[in-house]
């Protein structure tokens, strides 16, 4: 039963067995080792990005951070709370659009359109990125009350389709740009904080993913967490535990929802741009692949999936315009051979503590 | 004198054409371990499915404890103190088996809408975990993860997780199931102390087991109960001996 290092699948092959004996050192002193090292990269990388005098990587890895933290958020309810919802691009998107709704509004000096009363626009990031949240997590709300009550490929479809629905609905609005989306003319205001400077805009970035890890992290561990853990591994045993479990999941989606909606706000930030693609079915299926290569359940490995699809990209769509072509047969390998995706591969038998 | 915990009263269950109960009516004494039995078919595990509250019933009422349960969820059911342990062994096997005996723990200490501080290291949680997990035989296997434990450990644990929630009734699906003479033994000795605290409803194919343990017996056929009694009444029944030799 005990699978050792990290390609329990093919222990037979002799190169994998050398490979397991190479990484399968003191499993939980290469957490930390991964971690830290991860950590310092992320630090350090405007720096590196200076001295290779190439501005362009901040960039890359500013997208990188932000799809962590959607990926991230995705990992708590598919990684700890078991339910795969296929559809967290429209929280992500709907976070985004707050954010440039406001700031459509106070570029143009109009009042926000189809809310009673007359609501002005804003820049100010303290007041954008909560409500980007906050609308987010409304959405959650709604979203989960209703699908949750299903479950298996039937919550799957519900989740896709409610996102599906707000894809179409931002593409019906031509007040919000419809299918053209909309630009951003100023990125959110931070007092003492030039976001336009994409060192800033970096570090601010890598700051509220930090602290998303650390607050996840608290999460899953503490009492809500376990429940939900309990919820994904068998049901049926938390309900006749006495455990209402609808609650505890409603809860943990809306969570998630408000994460990736913070998330949407900081990538209309980085592009200067939203627009109904954020919504789309393929970008929930991109956020999927992330939590899925990096590690389900482990928040780490969300963060390294998001990286290494991301860079991939980056390289791989370099040398062809059909890309996927190679991302297909990578996925399946990782699926296959390593049960706890990338991160499971890096820190071997440590990982659930990711 | 008479004091039930649980009345059922004509409680009915159809799949399609098939009434897997079929106008049940029972009920149990307070303090008691009443026994279910019956052929297969008989309607036994649907009969608790339907007290438990995992499914629902066509018609019929269900009373616990002075108050009507029969449209309350599985978990609203629990909280007031109706358990049920299953006949396939049902755990969380991802977690120790401390873990799992905690949170049985955790559901009776109100709601865990607690976000913060680490359940694992919660000593309220742990210490009763592993003051019960020693109670039913289990000390030293605390952080075993459950996958790795014997199918009779496994059995123990289950048990372990009932008691945990510091039931008032518990409804016992073939607890006995797949187990070994011994450990047969052991999970008798397990339960035979406990009543008087806990009223147990105990569907079990083990005619010694049930006559061992039992202060009352129900037997199920076809959806209805046919005879209920001492196990020596039961077993005297000339109705009883001719529906559990198939010419009913």
């Amino acid at each position: 039963m005990e699978a050792k290092g990290p390609f329990p699948g093919i222990r037979g092959i002799g190169q994998m067995m050398f490979l397991n004996k190479l990484l399968s050192v003191n499993p939980n002193g290469r957490t930390k080792a991964v971690v830290i090292t991860g950590l310092l990269l992320l630090l350090l990388l405007p720096f590196l990005a200076a001295l290779l005098d190439d501005p362009f990587l901040v960039d890359i890895a500013s997208r990188i951070l932000i799809y962590a933290l959607v990926a991230v958020s995705l990992d708590l309810i598919l990684g700890y709370g078991g339910m795969v919802s296929f559809g967290h691009g429209a929280f992500f998107g709907l976070g985004a659009y707050v954010v440039g709704i406001l700031t459509h509004h106070s570029y143009e000096g109009t009042t926000i359109a189809f809310l009673p009363g007359d609501w002005e626009g804003t820049t100010q990031a303290f007041i954008q990125w909560p409500l980007a949240m906050i609308v987010s997590g409304i959405l959650a709300l709604m979203v989960g009350a209703l699908s949750l009550r299903t479950s298996g490929v039937y919550f799957i479809m519900i989740t896709l389709a409610f996102a599906q629905m707000l894809y179409f609905l931002m593409i019906s609005i031509p007040t919000y740009g419809g299918e053209d989306g909309l630009n951003i003319w100023e990125r959110s205001e931070v007092p003492f904080l030039d976001l336009y400077d994409s060192q800033t805009f970096y570090y601010t970035c890598l700051v509220l993913l930090l602290l998303c890890l650390w607050v996840c992290k608290r999460l899953v561990k503490s009492r809500f967490g376990m429940v939900l853990q309990g919820c994904r591994q068998n049901e049926t045993r938390m309900k006749a535990l006495g455990y209402p479990v609808y609650r505890y999941k409603l809860t943990a989606f809306v969570i998630s929802g408000m994460i990736a909606g913070l998330a949407g706000a900081l990538s209309a930030n980085h592009t200067e741009f939203v627009g109904p693609g954020l919504m789309h079915w393929t970008r929930s299926g991109e956020i999927m692949v992330m939590v899925i290569l990096g590690g389900m359940g482990s928040l780490f490995g969300a963060v390294l999936g998001a990286a290494s699809l991301l860079m991939m990209e980056e390289v791989l769509s370099g040398l062809t315009e059909h890309w996927m072509i190679f991302l297909g047969p990578i996925l399946v390998v990782v699926v296959l051979f390593a049960r706890k995706g990338l991160y499971g591969l890096l820190v071997g038998k440590g990982a659930d503590n990711g | 004198m008479a004091d039930p915990i649980l009345e059922v009263i004509s409680l009915t269950k159809c799949f399609g054409a098939i009434a897997a109960s079929d106008g049940l009516t029972f009920s149990v004494e307070r303090g008691t371990i009443h026994a279910l039995i019956g052929p297969n078919g008989a309607g036994k595990s649907t009969a608790i499915a339907q007290l438990s509250g995992e499914l629902s019933s066509d018609t019929g009422r269900v009373r616990f404890d002075g108050q009507d349960v029969t449209r309350w969820p599985v978990d609203k059911r629990a909280r007031t103190g109706l358990q049920r342990s299953y006949q396939i062994t049902s755990l969380l096997p991802e977690f120790t088996a401390e873990d799992n005996v905690a949170m049985a723990i955790q559901s009776q200490q109100g709601h865990s809408f607690r976000f913060w501080e680490d359940a694992r290291r919660d000593q309220s949680l742990r210490v009763p975990a592993q003051k019960i997990l020693e109670r039913v035989g289990l000390k030293g296997f605390a952080d075993r993860p459950v996958t790795s434990l014997a199918h009779g450990q496994q059995r123990q644990l289950e048990l372990a997780m009932v008691l945990a929630t510091a039931p008032t009734m518990l409804l016992l699906d073939e607890p006995m199931a797949g187990m070994g003479q011994s450990e047969s033994l052991q999970m008798m000795e397990l339960l035979r102390p406990l009543r008087g605290d806990i009223t147990m409803l105990l569907v079990e194919h083990d005619m010694d087991v049930v006559f061992a343990l039992a202060d009352v017996v129900t037997v199920l056929v076809k959806g209805q109960a046919l005879a209920t009694g001492t196990p020596d009444e039961i077993r005297a029944n000339p109705d009883v001996r001719r529906a559990y030799l198939g010419d009913y």
